[in-house]
């Protein structure tokens, strides 16, 4: 029997206990489309796949308690030394179970490439447009995965209980203990009493090894779901239209190459894993409130947001016998909180900006849309240095440069740096729009020079395909949005000034360099 | 060089120059004599503290004056002992190139002898922290490596890093990394403390702890990387920066294969 | 010339170009071999994997340029594991792309939309329905329904509360009485005043009565730092001054900030630096805070030494340790 009527036989078999042959015919010849952006998300999802495997192996020997152990296990340098059952647990596996450190490596790498390839998949869904209806809601459930995945990821950085990771939480408590009037309750509910007590490490246990993965597991099946329904999303090109998908079918060849994917993923964490040590808790020792390292820091989903807070001023409001910490709240919980609305909210408001309520399935190139660019670059440019600030010791010492300076340098770069980022972003997408026209409708430089019968010497330019010239004029210029103050009545419209707003965001937002249309190119051969 | 090259034309220079020509054959001439004809140990260290009161004049007094006062620029050196001189001069701290933020470890100016001779003169000044003999050195008998991390992350390691890699002070100062110093230095900047360095006195820090702290500033030093390349022992930084850099970029360039069409 | 702006035509999908693999058997039996070579480069990963698994000592370290010195059991079962995954995947992907059919097709898309009767139907249905429960017209189930959901949800906030106990007074007091003698962290011995020299730091907690079992929630609040400096150095107020004793001051190592221990002490500057946020003190005047997030100095302990010159606390701690909290009176 051959592998195809072997197959067969099992697709007979599936049919006549499901009926699933006619949904399934369909879906086996779906059409996906190729192109090495639409794999970020791809590396985000094995990336998972493999947090779920490494992290169950590491379940098995790992204890979560901060029960007082003394250690006993191989490693010298710690040997009868006071620690938490959690800690002595994390050396076993490190140190006693054979493959334990490299499954403890894979697992924290994964999870480094995880927030990576999520943030990267963000970048490119964000500058292509492909968050537009009818994809705000596939939007909004990524927004919350980023959330998921950065909160996941430091519940398993504190889990180990060793000095680096017992100063994160000791942070992450003075930020609960700096919420006004609830504080100090919720940080003895959270850690049972004292920090850091002994409730704190098994309830984040459950929390990283169940709650959350089953939170993940829900809302990637969503997101994948309508990704499947609502067709993927792909570049403009020529035969691509709104109306149709341009790819592979799913059966084989793209089955193949996802299936291939995942294991390239995993060979490359593997291969990080056995080359670059991550994470080494024996070198941290065990935790106790009295001591810290030089160089303390988060991983680097959370490095900007140590940034903001190593950067923020120092204020603090005193009254009534009360005390509001705003060296900890505006940086920790309130720029935080506007930005992550704000990018969840930002497929609406575009919308609202330019009033297009259709639905888009071919992407934007980001110079065609300057605006949405120049902010994502500007978005971008504020993490930046929030980021580096997260580092500014390390940056210091490599670089001999003082702290203060950094510091300094970021809390003045961190308000003026983004808006410049804003306007040379912008400039710069219209400026390659200009070249696009350009190069439409004079074509391409060939460098080849040629001597005019009046002695002058021109460029021969070389005209397009028809294929380049229509990639490039492919886009829409829709004009700004109209909004009179005054309706066909004469009647003054509700909401003036939001009015006036809105039809401002919108001219600006529409400002494009007009693309090359038949008509330029007849008027040059008239010429 | 630059500064040299402008004190070179100097109407002095000539004159100065002759002088420290004379006093160098003068010192050259007492160290070999000393070390050939001395007998009595008494004899020998009134020597030695001679030699060492002539490099000072030579190579120090002009920043910690003519007896060793201090001044504007340098603090006095009256009671810092004998083993502050030995790690300053003998890590090649001072003479300080330039008066930039802080003293750097570099190639020793003076050799064994002329530190020694230093040390002893500025001892001689007023008394302050020896050098420690090899017996009170033998951190492999009376250290403890798991109780000296204990010691070094409480006491140590919010400067020098978890591991002894170095870090980051206030103004450009930076706690040096501890890897690779003899622990003779490790221990005289303990009783010493030198620069930024606080002092740990050896009630708080009894000298046995301080063989532990060393012995396992040893053990991290010889310890071998046991999970792949250290990335520097610095934390977070530079993992997320190779996670990003290396593993996405390797992702990133196998999907732009994959997504390219076969010929 | 009308004014109608045309666009440029989208000629249609480019031709396909057929692969060699597609034309020429030899190329296709090529790419078939070179498909087996990287499953088979897979298959040596995981005989790696094995062999560095059982044969290989954990204790075998082998010198590797660049990465210094290696643990070959780690290093041996990671690179195995590396190469059996990597070259299944690039097997798999080079077999799709040579061998498998690589003509774009093209499909449908379908607006989402439904047609507008049966979107009728679908709003006149939900109308209807809404409609026949009479919740427009019934306030008083409406606004009891409200009511009642709201209020259960407070049933799950109630049972976490005894997640933990209630704060009470605890985020304001720590160890320190009247009288406690400073003793080391860690050997805890007492300290004489004599023991530290100008320049001189030292780690202290508070003497109990069974040091090995000191909680960490207490070193959490406990921990001291205590620093020496010419008592002509200080720049303090009388009160202050009259906490030190002969030029030791003590001051409370957990930051005012967000409450990393504060112990990087610049004996030169007399500054004190956190390595977490780098909030930077002035020990000279009372810690107070000339860089960075903090916004309070740290907590000064008022010290004295007994009959025997001991070092012990005079009075504990006026002001609450470690970040702020909302009850805290900072005035």
């Amino acid at each position: 029997m051959t592998i195809e009527s072997g197959l067969g036989t099992v697709a007979n078999y599936v049919d006549e206990r499901t009926g699933a042959a006619a949904w399934m015919k369909k879906n086996l010849q779906k059409v996906f489309p190729d192109h090495w952006s639409f794999l970020l998300g791809e590396v985000a999802l094995y990336s998972f796949v493999i947090l779920l495997l490494s992290g169950t192996f590491l379940t098995f020997w790992f204890d979560p308690s901060q029960r007082e152990v003394i250690y006993d296990g191989g490693y010298q340098p710690l040997a009868g030394l006071k620690m938490s059952a959690a800690y002595a647990s994390t050396l076993h596996i490190s140190f006693e179970v054979r493959g334990g450190l490299l499954m403890r490596q894979v697992h924290h790498w994964a999870a480094l490439i995880f927030m990576s390839a999520i943030v990267a998949h963000l970048l490119r869904v964000f500058f292509t447009g492909a968050f537009r209806k009818p994809r705000e809601g596939n939007w909004i459930i990524g927004i919350g995965l980023l959330t998921l995945g950065i909160v996941e990821g430091f519940l398993g950085y504190s889990l180990p209980d060793d000095l680096l990771s017992g100063t994160g939480i000791r942070i992450a408590e003075a930020i609960i203990q700096a919420l006004p009037v609830v504080g100090s309750y919720i940080s003895y509910f959270a850690f049972g009493g004292a920090f850091p007590g002994e409730s704190f490490i098994p309830r984040i246990y459950t929390v990283h090894v169940l709650l959350l993965p089953g939170a993940f597991l829900a809302l990637i099946t969503a997101h994948l779901m309508l990704v499947w329904y609502q067709k993927h999303t792909q570049y403009p090109g020529p035969g691509r239209t709104e109306k149709n998908v341009v790819g592979y079918p799913l059966m084989p060849t793209y089955m193949a190459k996802a299936g291939g994917f995942f294991f390239i993923v995993f060979g490359v964490i593997a291969f990080l894993s056995a080359v670059a040590s991550i994470n080494p808790i024996w070198l941290y020792g065990p935790y106790t409130p009295g001591q810290i390292s030089a160089g303390s820091q988060p991983d680097w989903y959370m490095g900007w947001l140590d940034g903001l807070v190593r950067m923020a001023p120092p204020l603090e409001t005193h009254a009534l016998g009360h005390t509001i910490s705003w060296n900890i709240l505006i940086p920790g919980l309130i720029v935080p909180g506007i930005l992550f609305t704000g990018m969840a909210l930002y497929p609406f408001i575009e919308s609202w900006i330019t009033g297009d309520k259709r639905e888009h399935h071919l992407l934007d190139r980001p110079r065609n849309a300057p605006n949405r660019t120049a902010l994502g670059a500007m978005s971008l440019t504020f993490m930046l240095v929030a980021l580096i600030n997260g580092g500014n010791d390390i940056i210091a010492t490599h670089f001999s440069l003082t702290i203060n300076q950094i510091m300094w340098f970021t809390r003045f770069g961190v308000l003026i740096l983004p808006p410049i980022a804003f306007v040379i972003t912008k400039r710069l997408c219209l400026s390659l729009q200009r070249a696009d026209r350009e190069l439409v409708l004079h074509g391409r430089e060939t460098g080849t020079l040629l001597r005019l019968p009046h002695g002058e010497f021109v460029e021969v330019h070389e005209p397009i395909s028809p294929e380049k010239a229509y990639l490039l004029t492919a886009h829409e210029q829709p004009p700004a949005l109209e909004l009179p103050a005054v309706d066909a009545h004469g009647v003054k419209r509700a909401g003036g000034l939001r009015n006036k707003l809105r039809s401002r965001m919108s001219v600006a937002n529409a400002e494009a360099i007009t693309k090359a249309s038949v008509n330029d190119l007849k008027e040059i051969d008239h010429h | 060089m630059k500064r040299l090259s402008r004190y070179r034309r100097h109407k002095a220079a000539g004159p100065m120059l002759l002088i420290l020509a004379l006093l160098g054959i003068g010192t050259t001439f007492s160290i070999a004599s000393a070390t050939t004809t001395s007998q009595t140990s008494k004899v020998d260290r009134s020597v030695q503290i001679e030699e060492g009161r002539q490099i000072f004049l030579r190579g120090c007094s002009s920043c910690h004056g003519l007896n060793a006062e201090g001044g504007q620029i340098a603090p006095s050196l009256i009671g810092v002992g004998a083993a502050s001189v030995d790690f300053q001069v003998g890590t090649g701290r001072m003479p300080m190139a330039d008066m930039s933020t802080q003293a750097m470890r570099k190639a020793p100016l003076y050799d064994a002898q002329e530190t020694a001779a230093l040390a002893a003169y500025v001892a001689s000044l007023a008394p302050g922290p020896e050098i420690p003999s090899d017996s009170q050195l033998n951190y492999e008998r009376d250290g403890n490596t798991a109780q000296g991390g204990e010691l070094f992350r409480n006491n140590c390691a919010m400067c020098h890093n978890f591991a002894g890699q170095g870090g980051a002070l206030t103004q450009g100062k930076y706690a040096p990394t501890l890897m690779g110093v003899d622990p003779k230095y490790i221990y005289e900047a303990l009783i010493t403390g030198p620069q930024s360095m606080p002092v740990f006195s050896d009630k708080t820090i009894t000298p046995a702890e301080k063989m532990s702290i060393i012995k396992w500033i040893k053990a991290a030093e010889k310890e071998p990387n046991l999970g792949g390349a250290s990335l520097g022992r610095v934390g977070p930084v530079t993992e997320g920066l190779l996670g990003w850099i290396l593993g996405l970029g390797i992702l990133i360039g196998v999907a732009v294969w994959l997504a390219m069409k076969a010929r | 010339m009308s004014n109608e702006i045309e666009a440029i035509k989208d000629p249609g999908l480019p031709a396909h170009v057929h692969r060699k693999a597609d034309s020429d058997p030899a190329a296709a039996n090529r790419a078939e071999r070179q498909v087996a070579i990287l499953f088979g480069i897979s298959a040596l990963g995981t005989v790696l994997l094995i062999v560095s698994y059982i044969f290989v000592p954990q204790d075998l370290f082998i010198f590797i340029p660049v990465m210094g010195n290696q643990n070959a059991h780690q290093l041996g079962l990671g690179l195995g594991m590396a190469i059996s995954l990597f070259f299944i995947g690039m097997g798999a992907i080079h077999w799709a792309k040579t061998l498998m059919p690589d003509t774009e097709v093209v499909a449908q898309r379908h607006e989402f939309r439904s047609p507008d009767s049966d979107r009728k139907e679908f709003v006149d249905a939900v109308k209807s329905g809404a409609g026949a429960s009479g919740l427009g017209r019934r306030s008083l189930i409406k606004k009891s329904l409200g009511a009642a959901l709201g209020l259960s949800a407070l049933s799950p906030l109630l049972l976490l509360r005894d997640l933990g106990p209630l704060p009470k007074k605890e985020f304001e007091t720590t160890s320190w009485k009247s009288g406690t003698y400073l003793v080391t962290d860690p050997g805890n011995r007492r300290i004489k005043a004599s023991d530290l020299e100008v320049g001189a730091v030292a780690q202290v907690l508070p003497e109990i009565e069974d040091p090995e079992h000191r909680a960490l929630s207490d070193i959490g609040k406990d921990a001291v730092l205590l620093i020496r400096l010419r008592p002509q150095e200080f720049n303090l107020t009388p009160a202050k001054l009259a906490m030190t004793h002969d030029g030791i001051i003590a001051f409370s190592k957990i930051c005012s900030h967000m409450g990393c221990a504060v112990a990087l002490y610049e004996q030169q500057t007399k500054h004190l630096l956190c390595p977490c946020h780098q909030s930077t003190f002035d020990v000279t005047r009372g810690a107070k805070v000339i860089f960075g997030p903090a916004a309070r100095p740290l907590p000064q302990l008022d010290i004295t030494v007994d009959g025997e010159g001991y070092l012990v606390a005079r009075e504990p701690f006026s002001e609450p340790v470690g970040p702020s909290f909302w009850e805290r009176n900072s005035q």
